[in-house]
């Protein structure tokens, strides 16, 4: 590892400031950020660690009904909240491993935006809204492809607001050596309509299934998609699963999300 | 260099760090506690499994300064004073639970993590509990045996030895 400065702020603006700093970076509960410094893939000047603010941590219900989500909350604690609904909790309770649930942070996540990483699938399924120091962003405008976010430089995501579905799922296919998803599938059904966002498949990152969830909508059921097929161009292939392969998991996963969903 | 302290196994301990030492290597090199193990470069094997605040992390994944302030136990505060073993210790012993014990430390720490939340497990809790502990020799059967008989159930009729 190349070394750096280490900063602790206890607030949102004093992290803002320090991360002003030419070369500075953000750091949540470093799952991704820290192996990635072993590698030496990244060289920042100076980490500011936003596991000391308190007002980035803990979960509640806002007066909308929503789920709000401290950005600095671990998986773990989402996994265990009474507050959060199934589907979010189900997805939480199955990134990494216990030890990294423990110290991985939502907001870390949907800031890295890892193409194969669960909760933008559980954001983009919500239509959550990302809320930054200085802004709310919705989730259909927030990811912009593999590892590219709308967030500027230096911005922090502090909380995250979910909507809460009448009925949700994800179900991820384990690429077992990373325990990242070779494929997730979120399906969430909301009065309006029902959205179904994949994770792990599309060289462009998490995209939602838009022939899926018109099915869906007019019939939430398994039997509605069983002859749907997603067009397998622009997915992955590498050594773990090939394009074609893919593109069949992710119509596999989303039926079995539909099944399971409570 | 900034100056790191801690609470590691119930005393408090101290040793300069630099942005980036990692928790592992400063409990390993500046405290002399090399019960934790690196085993891996990925994050992935577990090996360096600690309890941070009450919980388990890996500490090959962690700043030492991420850790300021922080109660630590490491395997080494697991025996009591006079050498006894715990119960899980035991009956790691007493199960064959490790072959050249590399990965053993972790999977301890790992299994009290499981134990304090969760006192009598299933046998598929435990291998849940387990996905970030990696162990090349053993192929499982006697740690996940070995933990279900700490946690007081019997454990006669499950893996073979």
């Amino acid at each position: 590892m190349y070394n750096f400065d280490f900063e602790k702020p206890s607030t949102i603006a004093d992290a803002v400031a320090a991360l002003g700093d030419d070369e500075a970076q953000a750091l949540g509960g470093g799952q991704t950020l820290i192996p990635t410094l072993k590698q030496r893939l990244a060289s920042p000047s100076k980490l500011v660690s936003l596991k000391g603010i308190g007002e980035m941590q803990g979960i509640c219900i806002a007066d909308d009904g929503a789920v709000c989500i401290g950005g600095a909350s671990c998986h773990a604690d989402v996994a265990g909240s009474s507050d959060v609904f199934a589907g979010l909790a189900g997805l939480a309770g199955g990134i990494g491993d216990p030890a990294v649930r423990a110290r991985g942070t939502i907001g870390g996540s949907l800031a890295n935006n890892d193409p194969a990483a669960c909760y933008p699938a559980a954001a983009l399924g919500c239509g959550a809204t990302i809320i930054t120091n200085n802004r709310a962003i919705v989730a259909d405008d927030y990811f912009e492809g593999m590892f590219a976010t709308a967030l500027e430089e230096g911005e922090i995501v502090t909380e995250v607001r979910f909507p809460v579905p009448e009925a949700s799922n994800y179900q991820k296919f384990e690429q077992p050596a990373s325990r990242f998803a070779l494929v997730g599938v979120f399906v969430a059904k909301y009065a309006d309509g029902v959205r179904v966002a994949v994770t792990g498949a599309s060289e462009e990152g998490v995209f939602r299934w838009a022939e899926a969830e018109a099915a869906l909508s007019a019939n939430f059921s398994a039997e509605a998609i069983a002859d749907l097929k997603l067009d397998s161009d622009g997915m992955i292939a590498d050594l773990h699963g090939t394009s074609e392969y893919r593109a069949h998991l992710v119509g596999v996963l989303t039926r079995r999300a539909v099944a399971a969903a409570a | 260099m900034s100056h790191v302290s801690m609470t590691v196994n119930g005393k408090q301990m101290s040793g300069d760090a630099e942005g980036r030492t990692l928790l592992s290597q400063f409990l390993r090199e500046t405290l002399g506690l090399t019960g934790t193990h690196v085993g891996c470069d990925t994050s992935q094997c577990g090996a360096c499994v600690v309890h941070v605040d009450g919980v388990a992390v890996k500490s090959c994944t962690m700043l030492a300064m991420e850790a300021d302030g922080a109660d630590i136990s490491t395997i080494e505060g697991q025996a009591a004073e006079d050498g006894t073993l715990n119960a899980l210790q035991q009956a790691f012993q007493d199960h064959h639970g490790l072959q050249c014990g590399f990965c053993t430390p972790g999977m301890i720490m790992s299994a009290a993590d499981l134990l304090k939340n969760n006192p009598t497990p299933t046998e598929a809790e435990v291998r849940h509990h387990l996905e970030g502990n990696i162990c090349r020799c053993t192929g499982y059967h006697n740690i996940v045996k070995a933990i279900m008989a700490a946690s007081g159930q019997d454990v006669s009729s499950i893996a073979a030895e």
